[in-house]
């Protein structure tokens, strides 16, 4: 926008002062809102157009004034111009509202990482410190922050207003989207994808703390058990640990640096190691195996909750090394009193 | 007749020697099985419209109990899961049973025929079936409400509908399943009538514009609702048998089912407005005493409309994490598919340039629709914006802007030539004064109701709300008190219209001196509409030609 920043801050206080604008608490805010102020001027302009000429028209050339019609064919001009000047306002339109689209979806690389569980009918956020909240978060102002979030049921919406942001919560896959809140305050978090009975209750806040008052939160909120250290203990219950273990005999993939990585799967696709793809390998492992391993790891469908397995994630994505897997390999096996299993037995699982 | 220059057109027979044709559609038979049984296009239209009617006011009475509830911000008239049935009814109901076949069931039914110069539609006994399917569907629909309704929402999403939700489901599913094998036959006989059935000289181009919109609807008919069928059918299979196409426990995928729903619901859209804007054509050019500007553009519109609609889908799913470059290409066919309506805006608007203009109450409507469809249209290319739909898709903004289409539009064109017709279908003239304030009261009432509705959104209010935050509650009251106004002028028309049936003034075969071939005969028409087969040696909306031949059978009588 040409316009100067004080005049904007000016003319946006005021339209939220008269309750036309939510507030503008994130980075993402004031472009969406200037593209929304231009498509309403389009939209006051193209309609007094219309109103102008049929009430024009209409005086001028009512039955009184003017008895007798006079035919006219059409004028290619005149619907030329029609057709091109609608057209490439509506190809303004396109452009810039795909601008806008790409700095909403696309996250700067220092995001911090949070993880949303929508369920019918609350908002669960798991924080990598081990900080859980119910239909809350709380974040900190001038840092962006990503959400990775999932469904543990039906489509819900998480949306904020005041940061003018909004991405469907899926079941079954993992979608994110960022912001960057620039005001200190509480701001209302939306469902707004119908889910059933209490979909109007899905309802929470965000906090945005400055930097300091988040630090003293996250300290003060703290479950003793971050995410990755629950997950580190379903890597061992589970018995991941048995086969992805990055010993040489290991029957699974060495894990550790996985995440970021590039790997080549057995039908030969290419594939970058993120979230939505540990969690579908770990869902449905046959449909995504590590080429010159054999498709022998069970599906954990059914046995993991949507928590669960962002644990199990987030453990991954951040296991530089196998040390403390094999220790926990060591620690069991050492640990179990019983005559072992027969090696063959265990082969054939 | 007086030729006097007047601020209206309307030229009534003497009303003291008139008299309505001895023989016509309505009193050619007696009994309730000459019309449970009928062939008659003219007949089936008029079931099609006690039926419409029936259901718009139903479907009209749960919009006036969710407004009611949205009065305060606590849901304290119902709790919300009764809510969530009165906007999955009002939702149903509006679209499937009133909107969809509302003009076509009526109009296009009626004035088909008649307009291209034919004795019936190609398929008689179809047309009837339909109408029965409607119905059948219909009362499955009420089925469904009456043994404890479904709040799935219009859209049946899965996996909720498929999964979660205890309410009749199957019901109300198979209910629009029904209701859809209507809408297909009516456009296989429309589309097959206007092919086969045009009389002598009634070339393409000198079909009235009503028809190539009615021909493109049913074009979007024919393809699109055979999809909508599949997919109630895929529900109603997953939520019996858990065959899992949705479910992504099963290797399903939720995000199908978005494709596969909207892939009929957005050609829908058109189904719905296209014929509306056929009538919007005819009245225009009759109250303006012109040919329709630039009417092959209008022409051809309608037909783009058609073919672009089937391919702007997916812009319903922009925050559902589909690729961003397949959102790009939807964004930018959403673009393309808002031009042919502004042509169409343009060319009405230039119709009235030169014209020779009078103010009835079918005008009144139009100007209506014309402002409404306008902003309806503009505020679509917000939400076909890739970054401005991410803020207010799933808000009030939707809301508003859908009603703007499809009441603003929609309804206003249905009640543009109910008025328009009128005096054809019944052969009586409506009360003029009280209609106009009709018009107008629904201008107005619409306005108040929708328009903050567009704020709401803006502010983020999200749709499908029983409970809302207190701060938005001044636009609620503001938006329900508007309801209140439109519902009032909603109800207006039934009770002066069902007045009208007689005490009426005689309309004579062409009140408004308008230059289709419906005009040309009796009002009401007889059963097999034209004596003659009539020839159609002049071009469409040619005011000349009905002076000369008015003229003439002046003289010829004198």
């Amino acid at each position: 926008m040409g316009l100067s920043p004080v005049l904007w801050q000016f003319l946006v206080n005021w339209l939220h002062n008269a309750s036309l604008f939510p507030e503008e608490a994130s980075t993402i805010a004031p472009y969406t809102d200037a593209l929304y102020l231009c498509l309403v001027v389009m939209t006051i302009v193209g309609t007094t157009l219309v109103a102008t000429l049929v009430v024009v028209f209409s005086a001028r050339y009512r039955r009184e004034r003017s008895p007798v019609a006079t035919q006219i064919e059409g004028s290619t001009l005149l619907e030329a111009t029609w057709t091109i000047i609608p057209l490439a306002i509506f190809l303004v339109a396109f452009v810039w509202g795909a601008l806008l689209y790409f700095r909403i979806f696309n996250p700067p690389p220092n995001a911090m990482n949070i993880y949303i569980v929508g369920k019918q009918w609350m908002w669960k956020a798991e924080h990598p410190g081990g900080q859980h909240e119910i239909n809350a978060l709380h974040v900190p102002v001038g840092q962006p922050v990503q959400l990775t979030m999932i469904s543990q049921d039906v489509f819900h919406s998480f949306s904020v207003p005041d940061f003018r942001i909004k991405r469907e919560v899926i079941p079954g896959r993992y979608s994110t989207v960022w912001f960057e809140a620039t005001k200190v305050g509480t701001y209302h978090l939306f469902c707004t994808q119908y889910c059933g009975t209490q979909h109007s209750g899905m309802v929470g806040w965000i906090t945005v703390m400055s930097q300091e008052d988040y630090k003293t939160w996250l300290e003060q909120s703290t479950s003793g058990q971050s995410l990755a250290q629950n997950g580190e203990r379903l890597y061992a219950s589970m018995g991941c640990n048995s086969c992805h273990n990055g010993t040489a005999a290991a029957r699974g993939p060495d894990l550790a640096g996985v995440y970021g990585s590039k790997l080549t799967l057995t039908d030969g696709r290419q594939i970058l190691v993120d979230d939505a793809y540990l969690r579908d390998a770990i869902l449905n492992p046959s449909a995504h195996v590590t080429a010159g391993y054999a498709p022998i790891m069970p599906t954990y469908q059914g046995q993991l909750s949507e928590d669960g397995l962002i644990d199990l994630v987030e453990f991954i994505k951040n296991m530089q090394s196998d040390y403390r897997v094999q220790q926990t390999l060591v620690t069991a096996a050492s640990g179990e009193s019983a005559p072992t299993t027969p090696p063959q037995a265990a082969g054939e699982r | 007749m007086s030729t006097a220059v007047g601020n209206t057109i309307v030229s009534l027979p003497d009303q003291s020697t008139a008299q309505l044709p001895k023989r016509h559609y309505i009193n050619n038979e007696y009994g309730l099985l000459s019309w449970l049984l009928t062939e008659d296009h003219k007949r089936i239209a008029l079931l099609y419209l006690f039926s419409v009617t029936f259901f718009f006011f139903i479907g009209g009475a749960f919009a006036g109990l969710i407004r009611l509830e949205l009065l305060t911000p606590q849901p304290d008239l119902v709790a919300a899961d009764t809510y969530n049935k009165f906007f999955t009814m009002h939702g149903l109901i509006m679209i499937f049973l009133f909107l969809v076949p509302s003009i076509p069931g009526v109009m296009g039914n009626f004035l088909i025929p008649l307009m291209l110069g034919a004795k019936d539609l190609a398929f008689p006994k179809l047309n009837l079936l339909s109408w029965y399917v409607y119905m059948a569907g219909g009362t499955l629909t009420l089925a469904a409400l009456v043994l404890g309704g479904v709040d799935t929402g219009w859209t049946f999403t899965a996996p909720l509908s498929t999964h979660y939700l205890n309410t009749h489901v199957i019901t109300a599913a198979m209910a629009i399943f029904i209701t859809g094998f209507s809408s297909i036959l009516t456009g296989i006989n429309f589309i097959v009538t206007i092919h086969r059935m045009r009389c002598p000289g009634m070339t393409w181009f000198r079909m009235p514009l009503f028809l190539w919109a009615h021909y493109a609807a049913s074009l979007l008919m024919v393809l699109g609702t055979p999809v909508l069928a599949v997919t109630l059918v895929l529900v109603a299979l997953e939520r019996l048998f858990g065959i899992g196409v949705f479910d992504p426990a099963k290797g399903g995928d939720p995000l199908l089912f978005q494709h596969l729903f909207w892939f009929y619901s957005h050609p829908a859209v058109y189904i719905m407005i296209l014929p509306g804007m056929g009538v919007i054509s005819e009245v225009v050019s009759t109250f303006s005493r012109k040919r329709i500007f630039g009417y092959t553009a209008v022409a051809f519109s309608s037909v783009a409309i058609a073919l672009f609609g089937f391919f702007v889908w997916e812009h319903h799913m922009f925050i559902m994490g589909v690729s961003s470059y397949s959102a790009l290409v939807f964004s930018l066919l959403t673009m393309l598919v808002a031009v042919p309506s502004a042509i169409k805006i343009f060319n009405w608007a230039f119709t009235l340039q030169k014209g020779s203009i009078t103010f009835e109450t079918p005008m009144l409507y139009c100007f209506g629709f014309m402002g409404l469809f306008t902003i309806g249209g503009l505020t679509g290319v917000f939400l076909g914006s890739l970054g401005m739909d991410v803020h207010l898709t799933e808000t009030y903004f939707v809301v508003a802007h859908f009603h703007f289409v499809m009441v603003g539009g929609g309804l206003m064109a249905f009640l543009a030539g109910i008025h328009f017709w009128w005096p054809k279908m019944t052969g009586r003239m409506y009360p003029e004064t009280i209609s106009k304030l009709a018009a107008v009261t629904t201008f107005i009432g619409f306005n108040l109701t929708f328009l903050p509705q567009f704020v709401l959104g803006y502010l983020g209010l999200p749709r499908r709300y029983a409970a809302y935050p207190p701060e938005f509650q001044v636009l609620n009251v503001l938006s329900t008190a508007g309801a209140t106004v439109l519902g009032f002028g909603y109800m207006l028309p039934m009770l002066y219209l069902a007045w009208s049936l007689k005490y009426g003034a005689i309309a004579g075969s062409n009140p408004w001196q308008a230059t289709g071939l419906e005009w040309q005969i009796a009002s009401p028409p007889p059963t097999e509409n034209f004596t003659e087969i009539p020839i159609m040696d002049h071009e469409v909306y040619d005011y000349e030609w009905l002076a000369n031949k008015t003229k003439n059978e002046v003289t010829t009588v004198g």
